[in-house]
Order: C-alpha cells, then structure tokens, then sequence
C-alpha cells in the first residue's frame, strides 16, 4: 500500500512541470497589467471572476493535456493530421503573430520593471534578450526546466507584496464569492478583459507540447491532470493577490486606470518599499519568464506543424527554421519595444486582439480533436464533460470577440 | 525530365475524361495495393456527380498536367477496401520513418514518375516530399495555375526522401498485413538511432514497432532508450513479449528498466523470463540504485588464477557474445574470491603457456556491492578505469562495472 502510495508520489513528481508552467506564463506582463487594472480601478469587486476562470482555465488546459498523453502528439501535429496543411499553415502564421505581439508585451514589461530599478531600457531589454537567447540555446533540457520551475516559484513575490500591502480581507473574502454585475461600460470591459487574458492560444500549444516533452502517458495521466489543476489554481491565487494589493493600494486610496504594471507597482509605493519592490520583481520575472517560453512554444509549435526539425537538443545546423524563427521573434519582439515613443499600450491591446480573434479556432479544434474516436480512443470527452466543455468554449468565444472589439475601439481611439 | 514527374497535390484534382475526351468529374485520391505493387499507383479514386469511381490503373491511356484520358470507361463505384493505401488519406499528412536519414518525417506531397507499361501511362511512386518546397507547392495548389506553380517552386530546394527509405507507420496490426508493412528495414537501423526515432513518435506507434521487430534488436534499442521511456515501453507490451525483451538486454539494463515499473508489471514480466536471466536481474534487483551492486552487471569472463593465456583464449571462444564490449578477464581463487584482473590487450604480446597470473594489473582495485555510486566514479576517473570488479562480503566477484554505466550514471545526474 505504501509502495502503491510512493510510486504515486514519485509519478507525480515526475509529470510536474508542464501544467505549473503553463499557467504560471499565464500570468504575463499582459496578465498583470490587467488584474493591476481591475484592482486599482474596482477595487475588490471583480474577485468573483476568479473562480469561474479558474474552471474555464482547467477545462481547456485538461483537455490539451489529455490529448498530449494520449496521442504522444503535439496540438500542431494533430491539425495537420487531422485537418490538412492549409488549415495547419494559417493557423502557424496567424499563431507567430499573435506570439510577436506577446513576446513585445513582454519585452515592454522587462523595459518598465526595471526602469523603476533605474536601468535604462537600453540596457535592459538587449541584455533580457540576450539572456533567454542564451539560455535556451545554450541550455540543456533540464537545466531549463530548472530554471523555469524556480522562475514559477518566484510569483510569490506577488503573494508576499499583496499581504504587506495589508489590504481589507473580509472584503477579499466576500467579493470573491460574490458576484456584482453593473452596466457600467468600463466595468464590463474589465470582466471581459479578465476572462479574456487569463487564456491564449499559445498556451494550448505549448501545455500539449510539453506534455509530450515530457513523456506522460495515458497511464500517468491521472498525476498529470492533478497537475494541470493544481496549476491553473495557483494561477489564480497569484492573479487574487495582485489585484487585492492594487485594491488594497490605490482603489482605497484613490480609485483611478493605471497606465501599465509598473504604474501600479509605483501605486504600491506608500505602502512601504518591499511591497513595491517586490511587485517591481515579480514584473520583471514573470516578462522575463514569459519572454522565454513565448518564443520557444512559437517556434516548436510552427515547426512541429509544419514538418520541419525543431527542439533545443538539435544543433543550429540540423533545425535551421526551428533556431531562426525563434532567434527572429526575440529579436523582432524586443527591438520594437526600443524604438522611441512606442506606445506601449497599443501594444498590448493589439496583441489582446490578435489573441482574441485566433483564440475561437484554437479552441474549436481542440474540442473537435478530443472527441475523435480514432485518435482518443476511451479517453474521449464523456457527455456530460462535452457539454460543459463546449459551453466552456462558448464563453470564452463570446468573451474574446467582446474583448476584440473593445481593444479595437480602444486601439482606433487613441 | 521534369514532364515525366507528377505530384500528388498536382494529381488531387486533375480531370478525368472518357475516350471522346469527355470530362467525367476529378480526381480525389490515390490507391496504392502494396500486395500487388509497392510502387505503382494501383486506383484512382474519382468523384464525378453525386459518388465516387474507382478508375483501375489500366484503364488509363494517358496522364499529364491536362488530365487524365481513359482508353476503357466501364467504371465501378469506389468502396473501400482494407488492401488500398490511400495516398490522401493515409499518408499526406502523416508520420513515416526516414530510414536512410534515419528519422521521423512528415509527408507533405508524394512524387510520382509517370512510366509507360502495355502502352499505356502508370504513376510509380518514387520520392516522399518534404520541407520548404513541398509546402509551397501545397499551399499555392489549386490557387494558381499548375505549370505556373511548377515554375514559382524552382528557386526552392527540395527535400524528399526515396520511396524504397520510407517505412510507414500503423498501430493496427491487422492493418500491416493488409498493407505488407514490414519493420525489417528498422532492424538494421543502429538501436541508438533506432531509439531515437521510438521516441519521437506517439505511444501507439512506438508499441507497435518494438512489439512487431526482433527482440534482440528491440532490446539493443530499448538499452538505448531513457530510463522513464524504457519503463512506458515495457508497461505497454504484453508480459510475454516484454519479457522476450528484456530476457535479452544486459542482466544490468534490464535490472534497471525493471526497477523504474511498479512492482507488479515487473514481477508479471519476471514471470515470463526464463530462469537464467530471471535469477541474474532477481539478484540485481536487490541492490540500490546508486550503489556499485546496482551500477554493475553479471556478463563477465572470469578464469582460475592458475589459467594460462591459452586458457583465456579458449575462454573467449565460448563467449563470443560477450566479445564486442570485453576488455578484461577476472582471475579467480578455488573459493571464488576474487585474486586477478587481466587487461584484454596484455594476451596479444603474450605466448599460449604463460600465466595469466602474471599479466594481471597491480594493484587490484575494486569496489564492495555497497559502495556508493559517487564513490565508483571518483575510481573511474583517478586510476582512468574501463572495468572495476565489484565483490561481496566474502571478496567473491559478484559483477563488473564497465565505463558505459559510469557515463550514463553521470549523464543521467
């Protein structure tokens, strides 16, 4: 029994990574900025979103990784087999910019989070780049997986800065149950805008992948959706502690719209230095983090559907695209955020939109995906599950084609 | 040269016509009957109104790029059938194994040579593309003229692989009769690479290679596979073919892979062995891990001390399985303890009659079963070891640690 007990243990230790990860990149500048946004503006009233995202997250991320188990395939692989390479082909552009805009995001993140360290961006964002260039490369697969996993353990920083912020906890507490619904036009967006970052397309591709990479099969499966749960819920423990410390911070103080992460971190300021800080760092780890794996997942994913060589273990010369592509999106993604009067927040409602409107395809192949006899086998969605799943999809659809258009509304506007 | 080539996206909707040149409907797919042929497109399939027609290869008069014209038009209507590889269906898009490149690929178009046979025009595959060219080809397909596609892909170099090289890949086993699928061409793959192509693909595929080729050649690649890996295979198989397996790995490797399963697959696939190997990895079993009991493996040579070098030759010849990787001979006292080690080499500059007593490397190292793995590898390193002999409690040789298990102890950190 014991035996059975540690056996279980060590499987799970052994299929820890993909699920973690994934839902901690989640959590990018992009990410941040928003949760930043609905507690320095709402206060504690959005709370109650959190949980619903929370089982959206889980559905979508369970099903990916079931497929990954099952198949041995990544997401990419299965449309091309499934759909042809057309479908396959638009899906990869489409993919590459959306990541493009994201890995800019996050660059941008890198740039704002250290400027409140006083390092000019000049310095900072070359040097970033060089870095996830040179770890990836350079690195080997587990040594990479180490680094990512102490990059997840890092978000406490946010749990650390939300508690010494010393926000009202009953008011936490009772907001995140209950839910408020205003027709108020902002408020809508924000609700909107929280459903609709806490889940892109690039995730999808990249949780399958990794849980390929990571050899878990269906035998396994049973750690490894543990672990994909465990992930998406701690996920949203760091988004509920970022939004309380902005709550906690600037809505008591003066309600207002924070310009970017770092704007809130700067609003976090008179609530002492480490609190500030802390929320500077967890920024900058997390665009940091998101920089890495952004461009990575981009570049296996396209190659993988495509056809072509790809993984870190090969050597430049055997997976040419594979290094070029992403050689180019760090480079691309980080050059841009150098260029001087870059509005910054252009490029995040862009890369909102760009996401929101490849986000509904995604989706719909996955589920079509999972529920093919021929390549799930048993491991199919039941009924019940598929009902649940395809409204799961639904609301999110809904969700991001809201978001799209308000990011566009506001992207035309400024 | 170029006019006798066609593609498959080419062919995907090339029209049909009848003998008064008559269009019929297009094409959709492709059917090879590998029993038949393995090269020569055996069926088109047609779809022209509401159903569609199987078109028998010698039916055909002519084919290009203007379309396909019949010389006989008594068509049947498709059905499917289990003897067909549909080139569509069943292979675009699809994993195969590159055995020359020895690696897994994706077929992204398929080139045919158009061949004359009876007077009248076949298609015989020759090359699986892919890469950059073939992706082109695809993706612009139907969008722009045909000839004007050829002449826009000239630019891009091509990637194809020789139909002879490619071996596909199908889990059902039924299927691989039907479609005369072998896997002897992976068997004389190198099991390292072999290995490397095992994992690549998905968990069906992968059992279904190491279950259909030879068990020797399945356990060369599964000793090449990593730890994790080997035991996701083992569990997949069936006891008895697992065990065929592992009956034939190393007594070490096989130890290891065994200790990875929980301790019910193991004990199932224990069952199934023969007893020599069983009682041998039974004993390994028994150590830990990261200890020099759990590092070494039971195939050695070893001799009396009072051997002579053409006793060790003789030796050798009833081990010649062991030949490939031995460099040592041990020398061992009448309780068994364990008195000598003799460089392989040492027996070549010496004559039949001399002692291997007198051959053997001062001093002695070796190591007890508990002896941790750090410290075995620090004795690699200092005395520069290719073997070190591992003794029990009573100074009996109970196995060898040779410098392969050190380099995949340390790769593995």
């Amino acid at each position: 029994m014991l035996k059975r007990f540690r056996y279980h243990i060590a499987v799970f230790f052994s299929v820890i990574g993909p699920g973690f990860v994934t839902a901690m990149v989640d959590n990018d500048a992009g990410g941040i900025y928003t949760y930043s946004q609905a507690g320095a503006r709402w206060g504690y009233l959005p709370l109650w979103t959190l949980l619903p995202i929370t089982v959206l997250l889980i559905v979508t991320q369970e099903m990916c990784s079931r497929m990954g188990a099952v198949t041995g395939k990544g997401l990419s692989d299965l449309i091309r087999e499934e759909f042809g390479l057309r479908a396959t082909f638009l899906m990869m552009a489409a993919l590459v910019v959306t990541n493009l805009t994201n890995v800019m995001a996050n660059f941008a993140g890198i740039a704002s989070s250290l400027e409140l360290f006083h390092v000019s961006r000049y310095i900072s964002v070359p040097l970033g780049a060089a870095a996830v260039w040179l770890l990836v490369v350079k690195g080997t697969y587990q040594s990479v997986e180490k680094v990512f996993l102490f990059a997840c353990a890092l978000y406490v920083c946010y749990i650390v800065s939300g508690i010494l912020v010393e926000p009202n906890w009953t008011q936490a507490a009772m907001y995140s149950v209950r839910p408020v619904l205003m027709l108020d036009t902002a408020y809508i967006t924000i609700v909107i805008g929280l459903v609709g970052t806490s889940i892109a397309p690039w995730m999808q591709f990249y949780l399958q992948a990794a849980v390929v990479e990571k050899g878990v099969t269906a035998k396994e499966y049973a750690e490894s959706r543990i672990e994909v749960v465990v992930g998406c819920i701690a996920m949203t423990v760091i988004a509920f502690f970022i939004i309380v410390a902005c709550a906690g911070a600037i809505w008591k103080t003066s309600p207002r719209d924070v310009t970017d992460a770092a704007d809130a971190a700067l609003g976090l300021r008179p609530f002492g230095n480490y609190a500030y800080l802390l929320f500077a760092a967890g920024l900058f780890n997390a665009s940091l983090f998101a920089a890495c794996i952004q461009p990575l997942s981009t570049a296996y994913t396209v190659c993988e559907g495509l056809g072509f060589e790809s993984g870190v273990n090969r050597r430049f010369r055997e997976a040419p695209i594979f290094y070029w592509l992403f050689t180019l999106l760090i480079v691309a993604g980080a050059g841009v955020v150098l260029l001087p009067n870059l509005p910054l927040i252009k490029v995040i409602l862009l890369s909102q939109v760009v996401n929101g409107m490849l986000l509904p395809f995604v989706l719909i192949f996955m589920i079509l995906l999972v529920n093919k006899k021929g390549l799930m086998g048993e491991w199919v969605n039941s009924r019940t599950y598929n009902i649940v799943a395809w409204l799961a999809v639904a609301i999110l659809v809904g969700m991001t084609v809201a978001l799209v258009a308000i990011s566009l509304r506001d992207f035309l506007a400024r | 040269m170029a006019e006798n080539l066609l593609f498959l996206t080419e062919l995907v909707g090339l029209r049909v016509c009848d003998t008064r040149g008559r269009r019929i409907g297009r094409v959709r797919d492709a059917a090879l009957v590998p029993l038949v042929d393995a090269v020569r497109v055996d069926r088109y399939l047609v779809g022209g109104g509401w159903a569609w027609l199987t078109v028998r290869h010698d039916q055909v008069r002519s084919i290009s790029l203007d379309g396909i014209y019949l010389r006989d038009e008594l068509l049947t209507p498709y059905h499917s059938d289990e003897y067909m590889l549909r080139l569509v269906r069943d292979l675009l898009d699809q994993q195969i194994i590159d055995v020359s490149g020895r690696k897994v690929v994706r077929v992204t178009d398929v080139t045919f040579g158009v061949a004359q046979e009876d007077s009248h025009d076949v298609l015989k595959v020759r090359e699986v593309d892919i890469g950059l060219r073939a992706i082109f080809r695809r993706l612009l397909q139907g969008v722009l003229p045909r000839r004007l596609v050829r002449s826009l892909q000239q630019p891009i170099p091509p990637n194809s692989i020789r139909w002879e090289f490619c071996n596909i890949v199908e889990a059902d086993p039924q299927r691989r009769l039907q479609l005369n699928i072998s896997h002897t061409m992976l068997e004389k793959l190198h099991p390292a690479d072999l290995a490397d192509i095992v994992e690549e693909l998905g968990p069906e595929d992968r059992e279904a290679i190491m279950s259909t080729i030879d068990s020797e050649v399945a356990a060369d690649t599964l000793s090449e596979v990593d730890p994790k890996m080997q035991a996701r295979i083992l569990e997949s198989l069936d006891a008895e073919k697992a065990a065929d397996i592992v009956e034939e790995m190393a007594p070490d490797e096989a130890a290891d892979a065994l200790a990875e399963l929980e301790e019910e697959t193991s004990e199932e696939i224990l069952e199934e062995m023969e007893t020599e190997p069983k009682t041998e990895v039974r004993e390994l079993l028994e150590f830990e891990e990261d200890t020099a009991g759990g590092l070494m493996n039971t195939e050695y040579v070893h001799l009396h001390e009072n051997a002579t070098v053409a006793d060790a030759v003789a030796a050798l010849k009833g081990n010649e399985e062991l030949l490939e990787s031995l460099n040592t001979l041990f020398l061992i006292d009448a309780g068994g303890g364990l008195v000598g080690a003799v460089p392989l080499a040492r027996l070549f500059v010496s004559s039949g009659p001399a002692l291997l007593k007198g051959l053997s490397s001062e001093p002695l190292i070796k190591v007890p079963v508990e002896e941790t793995q750090k410290r075995v590898i620090e004795l690699f390193d200092k005395y520069n070891l290719l073997t070190l002999p591992v003794v029990d409690e009573e100074g009996r040789l109970a196995g060898v640690i040779t410098a392969d298990d050190i380099i995949s102890a340390l790769r593995q950190k």
